[in-house]
């Protein structure tokens, strides 16, 4: 398997270069959660000319809406959800400066070409792992659109959160190259 | 007749609700595995033994193994001996499921208009499929559907002459079309036969069978066998990172359709496959 980083955020260009796909990487600091309809109002906000409630140069965002937390916990089970519903409200977000999205599956080839023009990373985190992925989140806190529940804006702490490098930011993606590795002759 | 108290089905929905959620059925945690056995892939392999860790925290500290605990479908057989009482059905039906999301921590994933997109709140309405049956007992199964995995499902009306190659073709190219997205390892349902709705149902009813278990038809249970080895032949892998696990079951049921059709719906589910029963 190839190398495990501990990696921490907000990225810079210099961390963004060192991490290829197939990378295995352990986050650490503070991330943006985000999904479907958080999305949905940050570009809303974009195209009525307003500030974004949070500011995305060098963050990551995770494409998560976790479940409630029991009493006593930071938070519920929270693994990705899955990317490409995000792809068309991504690029703006790109140009500002965003440096990493955590998900799962495909990505379409605007959104790798934006990765490349502005030097991103698509990490993957392992769907249906929800439970296991929540043990490296120690903070949590509603930053934005407190009202969309799970689809609120959060901003996450964690320690050692367990991601692969899936498509780096030169445009090398894993999906294809592991997926062609151990395909067989029908 | 039997008199049967509709708070006995919310009582037991909302128990289900939770077990479903927090408990990893038998059926996955052997194939999972075997299969991290198997696995040539190393990130594949490692990806399986997380997966297996990750039902043990969720079943150990009582949280959904997937925060997408879904929507939640339940099929009821009502034996037509019985005689409700104490309310109307439906409604005791959407109150077990309210209770149990509410109370068990369960993401509430349902909007009250598909354009408008409010949440509900509750994780309500349920998606009800009612069977009356000959008897007197109520047998309901639940199985929470998540949508990463629901988005990825198809149907196509094939032709009668396109036979069983036919289906057999439709059902892996739908895999290998859905790819990392719906969190392989996958199960996928496929329903065969029927008008274009009844073939949506049998396949998401044949998600509730155990992995383990063939059809009864011999040549479903042979077309569940090849279109499974092609599938994992495919490459794709746990979470699309590269293997040959890439689907843990294919269950296929059928109906008696009409001499101009040949429909076919597959239903892609994640690893959880989360199904349960209960007789009442």
């Amino acid at each position: 398997m190839a190398n495990t980083i501990r990696v921490q955020t907000p990225l810079t260009q210099e961390v963004i270069d060192t991490l290829q796909a197939g990378d295995k990487v352990l986050l650490c600091g503070d991330i943006y959660t985000g999904r479907d309809a958080a999305h949905g109002r940050l570009i809303e906000a974009l195209n009525r000319g307003e500030d974004l409630p949070i500011d995305v140069d060098g963050q990551v965002i995770y494409y998560v809406g976790p479940a409630p937390a029991k009493p006593g916990a930071v938070i519920g089970s929270a693994g990705p959800t899955t990317s490409y519903r995000m792809d068309d409200l991504t690029l703006p977000l790109l140009e500002r400066g965003l440096r990493g999205m955590i998900g799962k599956g495909a990505r379409a080839p605007k959104v790798i070409e934006g990765m490349k023009t502005h030097g991103a990373v698509y990490f993957g985190a392992i769907g249906g792992a929800g439970a296991l992925i929540t043990s490296t989140i120690k903070e949590s806190q509603v930053i934005a659109y407190d009202d969309l529940g799970p689809e609120a804006i959060r901003r996450l702490r964690v320690e050692d959160m367990p991601v692969y490098v899936v498509i780096d930011a030169k445009g090398n993606n894993m999906y294809d190259t592991e997926r062609a590795k151990y395909a067989r002759e029908d | 007749m039997r008199n049967l108290s509709v708070h006995e089905i919310t009582a037991a929905l909302k128990d289900m609700c939770m077990e479903a959620n927090y408990v990893l059925s038998e059926d996955i945690r052997q194939s999972l595995e075997g299969a991290k056995a198997a696995e040539p892939s190393p990130i594949g392999a490692s990806i399986l033994g997380d997966l297996i860790e990750n039902a043990n925290i969720a079943q150990e500290n009582a949280v959904p193994m997937c925060q997408d605990t879904g929507m939640a479908v339940i099929f009821l057989e009502i034996g037509q001996e019985i005689h409700f009482v104490d309310g109307d059905l439906k409604t005791a039906v959407n109150e077990g499921v309210r209770q149990g999301y509410t109370e068990g921590f369960l993401r509430k994933s349902v909007v009250e208009d598909p354009l408008n997109r409010k949440n509900t709140g509750d994780n309500t309405p349920a998606i009800i499929h009612m069977d009356i049956v000959p008897g007197d007992q109520l047998k309901m199964t639940l199985a929470p559907k998540g949508f990463g995995s629901e988005n990825m499902s198809k149907s196509k009306m094939l032709k009668p002459s396109d036979g069983i190659q036919g289906v057999e073709d439709f059902i892996v190219e739908t895999v290998s079309l859905a790819g990392p997205n719906p969190c392989p390892p996958i199960v996928v349902g496929v329903g065969v036969g029927g008008t274009l709705e009844k073939a949506a149902l049998i396949a998401k009813h044949a998600l509730t069978r155990d992995i383990r278990e063939s059809s009864e038809k011999p040549h479903l249970a042979d077309l569940e066998e090849r279109a499974l080895e092609r599938i994992n032949k495919l490459g794709i892998g746990p979470q699309g990172l590269g293997g040959q696990t890439t689907a843990l079951g294919v269950n296929i049921e059928s109906f008696p359709t009409h001499i101009a059709g040949l429909p076919v719906v597959v239903n892609i589910n994640c690893h959880a496959a989360r199904h349960i029963e209960c007789i009442l």
